[in-house]
């Protein structure tokens, strides 16, 4: 199986017990660097997937906590090579890995080396939030020659023309955020986000994850057969944050 | 996005000067582009259409020099700078910025945008401010067209350019602390994007500069260029010639790049961008992005940036609040590339020892900003000696003066 493809293979399966995945995001090295390894097994042992976030000094798409924990962590030295080195340090984890970065700590690393350097350390996908499609040829030829995910984020205000487009071009699943805004606050899911989703999965061939705001397993509940998976990220940034196990936790988003 | 050779030097000159650029992608040659999270596609979409649509229509642009000319003030001065000349050994003549409504080039963008958002239906208007400049401009902008109007302010920005923000407030406008980031003009752009994202619809992004995704480098160009057409026109009949010279200081790069694009054919008139040199050449030291940054995107735009070898975004300094800024303008990089813009620095000690001779020699107290283009251009007269050199004088000091309290007019140091 090539790396886009278990992303999605693991997507379905969870999603085939009729409850959304469980795609699980950390800020690299925060709160302490040196728990890195140990969080990601936890949650490559407790979600389907995990994204890792890449720090970087202006987050434009993310709300405050996730502001707070890349500044945080660029503090205590955290860069990408690192982040490729622990990672390629740490073995095979049961779920699969994608990295979240901006666009500029990658034409740092090099975007001709970087898919090397990522399939070693077994990342099987990235999501580049300042990356459109129409930007994006260079790093997809790039990750293509190793068969690594280039995933597109569609939003509530993607006109239908373009939401095809992005559908066809994503790999691994579609980021459908859940609204207009950034990462972190609280959303209802009110009726046209769930209308707005079924569209997204109606053009999609491949699975849809829906992310931005979920913390809770209401919101879960309420995303149930209209996705096949929800990224969780600034709450669970937050629970680590506050030094508390994340397993129970994402125990506890699933039922 | 690769580091960019320019191997073709010329060819892309000839395609910039016959108006290639942006192409079709927003691109300068190399530079440019769209990188924003995909909320934003549609707005930018939006937004380049409009600009089609009304930017170049006749009606919108006899709107356009209405509001210029009876409120702020154009055409702008053209001064000879006699005294001043005498001492530097060359004819030094001033492009008159400072006496723009508020004070300062920003105006000719923002009622120009204020213009464009009425018309696209925007019914909120956000803005980011470094200086204050642009965010006094904004509000003032709004006001005039009965706007609603939100500044996001670095907080130590809102500290050192105290007097902007009570202007911004009695112009009616809302100002927004930023304390995330470096708490400057490069974290209130981030938070006005933030801002922007969350509304995309109903919210208008005011941007200042000749930065951020296309169409913005674009269409802040096209509204600053009043600057060197006026300036131009005006070298002719006072002189009949053009200029040798013409020097504008760059932080992001909307008054230069308004005073360079009148002069880019112009073969024989050389062009100097002054970049903000600081305390020295070190990282963190200064903001001169093209003298030692490296390509990146920032803000949405694939441009130079100050920046460490992995990536992230380097704090800057200058004694100038509006040079303050990492990044700088695509188009720019894109001169610089070519060669057909000299860029080079200015340090906050020749920037303040420019603004004390403008004032003594001339009557007039300069913006900071505009002062390195002033140490620019003695640099430039010292070694062409008799010649005539054009400054864009951008702003006025009125807004300088706790910096300089604390510098020129503070204790001197031993």
């Amino acid at each position: 199986m090539s790396p886009r493809e278990r992303i999605a293979h693991a997507i379905k399966s969870a999603a085939a017990s009729g409850e959304p995945a469980l795609v699980a995001y950390l800020t690299a090295g925060y709160p302490q660097r040196e728990k890195f390894r140990e969080q990601v097994r936890a949650l490559a042992a407790g979600a389907d997937v995990l994204e890792i976030g890449v720090p970087f000094t202006d987050p434009m798409a993310d709300g405050l906590t996730i502001q707070r924990a890349s500044l945080a962590a660029l503090a205590q030295g955290v860069t990408l090579r690192w982040i490729l080195a622990e990672l390629a340090a740490s073995g095979a984890l049961r779920a699969p890995l994608l990295l979240m970065s901006y666009l500029n700590p990658l034409l740092a690393f090099g975007v001709g080396r970087l898919a090397e350097a990522a399939a070693r350390a077994g990342v099987s996908g990235f999501i580049v939030p300042d990356l459109p499609l129409d930007e994006s040829s260079e790093l997809r030829a790039a990750l293509d020659a190793r068969q690594i995910a280039l995933v597109q984020m569609v939003t509530p205000v993607t006109e239908p023309q373009r939401l095809a487009q992005l559908c066809a071009g994503s790999q691994g699943f579609v980021y459908a955020v859940t609204m207009t805004g950034t990462t972190g606050r609280n959303v209802a899911v009110p009726d046209e986000v769930l209308a707005y989703l079924d569209r997204v999965r109606a053009s999609s061939p491949i699975p849809v994850c829906a992310g931005f705001g979920i913390r809770s397993r209401e919101q879960v509940k309420r995303l149930r057969g209209h996705v096949d998976g929800v990224v969780v990220g600034s709450a669970l940034v937050e629970v680590l944050e506050r030094g508390e196990d994340p397993t129970p936790w994402l125990g506890r988003l699933r039922s | 996005m690769s580091t960019p050779a320019l191997p073709e030097a010329s060819r892309l000159l000839a395609e910039l000067i016959a108006g290639c650029f942006p192409d079709a992608r927003g691109r300068f040659g190399p530079f440019g582009g769209r990188y924003v999270p995909e909320t934003l596609i549609p707005a930018l979409e939006r937004l380049e259409r409009g600009v089609r649509e009304h930017l170049h229509e006749p009606d919108f642009q006899a709107q356009l020099t209405e509001q210029l000319t009876s409120w702020v003030g154009r055409p702008t001065a053209l001064t000879f700078a006699a005294r001043l000349s005498a001492r530097w050994g060359a004819k030094l003549w001033l492009k008159r910025e400072d006496l723009a409504h508020t004070g300062a080039h920003k105006i000719n963008n923002a009622i120009g945008q204020a213009l464009l958002a009425q018309r696209l239906g925007a019914r909120r208007i956000v803005a980011e401010t470094g200086a204050g400049q642009h965010g006094v401009a904004s509000a003032a902008a709004c006001a005039r067209l009965g706007l609603p109007c939100t500044v996001y302010m670095g907080s130590i920005d809102m500290e050192r350019q105290a007097p902007n923000v009570g202007r911004m407030r009695l112009l009616g406008a809302e100002v927004v602390p930023v304390t995330s980031g470096d708490r400057t003009l490069r974290a209130a752009i981030d938070e006005a994007l933030r801002a922007w994202v969350s509304d995309p619809r109903a919210t208008y992004y005011l941007l200042g500069s000749v930065v951020g995704p296309h169409p913005y480098p674009y269409l802040v160009r096209e509204l600053q260029s009043v600057i060197g057409r006026e300036a131009r026109a005006q070298m002719l009949a006072a002189t009949g010639a053009l200029p040798d010279a013409v020097i504008a200081c760059v932080g992001g790069g909307s008054n230069s790049m308004g005073a360079f694009h009148a002069f880019i054919a112009d073969a024989a008139v050389e062009m100097i961008g002054v970049e903000a040199g600081g305390r020295g050449a070190g990282l963190g030291e200064n903001a001169a992005t093209l003298a030692f940054g490296r390509p990146g995107v920032l803000h949405g735009a694939y441009s130079m940036l100050l920046q460490n070898e992995d990536g992230q975004i380097r704090e800057t300094h200058s004694v100038s609040a509006g040079l303050d800024y990492p990044g700088v303008g695509p188009e720019h990089a894109l001169l610089a590339a070519i060669g057909r813009v000299h860029y080079q620095t200015a340090g906050d000690a020749e920037a303040l020892a420019a603004v004390r001779a403008l004032s003594e020699c001339e009557g007039i107290l300069p913006a900071l900003e505009s002062a390195h283009a002033l140490a620019g251009a003695e640099c430039w007269a010292r070694a062409n000696p008799g010649r005539s050199m054009l400054v864009c004088l951008s702003g006025r000091g009125d807004k300088d003066m706790s910096t300089l309290q604390q510098t020129l007019l503070g204790p001197q140091p031993s």
